[in-house]
């Protein structure tokens, strides 16, 4: 078990280091003047502008350097906002985890009983229409659905966290879970048809086991053959998978919150691009790849507790 | 080549259709692809390329759909019918030669790993683990952001970030051929390594390879959609994508223009449906491992 634990533990340290050079050369292969992209629309003396260029000037070595000894403070601030990155970044993270956990929590429990039903009624009429219409699902782009939604729906509020005037504890919780309405409901809709394939899937693979025939011989009913033995294997596949799924939900978030002008990380990526604003773009994207290492490091570590054959093989 | 091999071969692509027959929805994915494929061939004759100018656009902007225009106009009294058409072909396109790149890197990854083993293989899947590691969508906005809006562009970001799933199908498929029989006769006759790699090894992964292709293309498609609506496509080259792009910057789902942002949505989603579809159905027939599951 530890064997397992610390050779996983190092292989994120391994990635989480490849992103960061990754991350740092990437940026240089920006054409044009780097000056320019980095202060675009801002007045600078030329005092700062010399230091900057002096920064650029040392060699290549001695900027990965300082560059690694803290990723997130970027020395130069976002050109959008004229502020330090990471306090950009600080204030918009809640409202994306917010916005991505409502939204996978319904999205997998919606998915797993759909998954359960389909998957151990194979070809049944119910698994039939349920296998089509995720596949329409899962072919749809989000931000499609969320405007589909906002032109369908306009009693709903199409974009925001919060109205304007609206005070106290209560009622802005209220006003938030209101606001939250549309896109999530955008977001369960596309992550719903993952979900629930990867569920039925993992029900089909337990279905030859000889145990379930164990369990139909000692006389258990089919109702308890299903949900005592064959869903709690099954769900072990599934449980990881949407924690591995997590981090890369996050970057899926990206559209949905610029639809609906979500102040969360996915809109801080949108409104970035449009500019561009490079110190932020190099912050955000650096933010997202530690999310799906960290996600991917606990659903190994989680697989682990869940299923004791995996960290002894 | 011998007649026997061609008889073989007939017999083979015979019994391979027969199979992918019996899938009826693979079928119709088939269909709606043939449908698509032609719009974008006949594209310029189905509606005037100079349709897509904004100078020479006379149709008021944002009107309802009439009898000049099916689809209405966009904001610059453009037919939306006409960028659909023409936005058809980019489509195809951006996610074809994307996908190409991709099978090309993975495929020839997968294949050195797989057949070299030991250090090469630690090192080349330690690599594409590293780029399935990175979130897709993100990579994908910063190289478009870096390299610049054209359409070659978007389509090397699209290929370059989406190659590590066929370079880990490869290898597994590798490892598995390079044990066979017929791979200890090559050598034992002296074959050297890329007679082994392309002359054994290719062949007997390339069915694999095939079914994941297409799901491949039905992904970069959906990849170039959301790139082009975040403002990173080709201005110049109308895409589906850019169409909801436009008609979200101006406002067209508070102004109820349904003509504006259902269409476009709809051909995305039924292309990569059929993408999907026959993907699926190729998987299933290519791989008797399946044959018996779901």
């Amino acid at each position: 078990m530890r064997g397992y634990v610390l050779k996983k533990v190092g292989w994120s340290i391994g990635t989480l280091l490849f992103v960061v050079v990754f991350n740092f050369f990437l940026f240089r292969l920006l054409p044009g003047d780097p000056i320019g992209l980095y202060t675009r629309g801002r007045n600078m003396s030329p005092d700062q502008l010399i230091r900057l260029r002096q920064q650029l000037n040392r060699p290549i070595g001695e900027q990965f350097i300082t560059y690694l000894s803290n990723p997130f403070a970027s020395t130069i601030n976002s050109t959008r906002f004229n502020r330090p990155v990471w306090e950009i970044i600080g204030e918009r993270v809640w409202p994306t985890v917010l916005l991505v956990g409502t939204a996978v929590l319904v999205a997998a429990l919606a998915g797993v009983w759909l998954g359960i039903r389909s998957g151990w009624r194979r070809g049944s009429r119910f698994d039939r229409v349920t296998t089509g219409t995720t596949n329409t699902l899962y072919a749809m782009p989000e931000f499609w659905v969320g405007m589909m939604l906002i032109m369908w729906l306009p009693f709903f509020p199409s974009g925001g966290i919060n109205s304007v005037g609206v005070t106290g504890f209560l009622p802005t919780v209220v006003d938030t879970a209101w606001h939250l309405v549309l896109p999530v409901t955008a977001l369960a809709i596309v992550y719903l048809a993952e979900y629930t394939s990867i569920m039925r899937a993992s029900l089909v693979d337990e279905l030859r086991q000889d145990y379930l025939t164990l369990a139909r011989a000692k006389g258990l009913r089919e109702d308890l053959v299903r949900r005592r033995h064959a869903v709690p294997n099954a769900l072990l596949p599934t449980m990881t998978l949407i924690f591995l799924n997590l981090g890369f939900v996050i970057g899926g978030a990206i559209t949905v919150e610029y639809v609906f002008s979500w102040p969360g990380l996915g809109l801080l990526t949108a409104e970035a691009l449009r500019g561009p604003d490079i110190p932020l773009l190099q912050a955000v994207f650096l933010l997202f790849s530690l999310g799906v290492i960290v996600f991917t490091l606990l659903a190994d570590l989680l697989y682990a507790v869940l299923d004791p054959r995996v960290s002894t093989q | 080549m011998t007649a026997i091999a061609w008889q073989r071969r007939r017999a083979t692509a015979s019994r391979f259709w027969a199979d992918f027959r019996s899938h009826r929805s693979a079928l119709v994915g088939l269909g709606i692809l043939l449908f698509f494929g032609l719009v974008a061939v006949f594209a310029s004759v189905l509606a005037d390329p100079a349709g897509l100018d904004v100078t020479k656009a006379t149709a008021p902007a944002h009107a309802a759909p009439s009898g000049d225009h099916w689809l209405g106009t966009d904001q610059n009294g453009r037919s939306v019918l006409t960028l659909l058409i023409h936005g058809t072909r980019v489509s195809l396109i951006v996610g074809l030669a994307a996908t190409a790149i991709a099978i090309v890197i993975g495929t020839v990854i997968g294949i050195m790993a797989g057949f070299y083993g030991g250090w090469a293989r630690s090192t080349l899947m330690g690599l594409t683990d590293w780029f399935l590691v990175i979130p897709f969508l993100p990579l994908a906005i910063v190289m478009a952001t870096v390299l610049g809006a054209s359409l070659l562009n978007i389509i090397i970001v699209i290929g370059v970030t989406s190659w590590p799933g066929t370079a880990r199908l490869v290898c597994a498929q590798t490892l598995s051929v390079r044990e066979r029989p017929y791979m200890e006769r090559a050598r034992a006759l002296g074959g050297g390594d890329w007679h082994q790699m392309t002359r054994h090894i290719l062949p007997n992964v390339m069915p694999l390879v095939l079914a994941h292709v297409v799901l491949t293309v039905s992904v970069a498609i959906l990849s170039e959609t959301t790139l082009s609506f975040l403002g990173l496509g080709d201005p110049t080259r109308p895409s589906w994508g850019y169409i909801l792009d436009n008609a979200y910057g101006t406002g067209a789902m508070s102004n109820g223009e349904w003509w504006f942002v259902l269409p476009p949505g709809l051909c995305v989603v039924a292309v990569v449906l059929a993408f999907t579809l026959v993907g699926r159905a190729l998987e299933a027939v290519l791989n008797p491992r399946l044959r018996e599951g779901s």
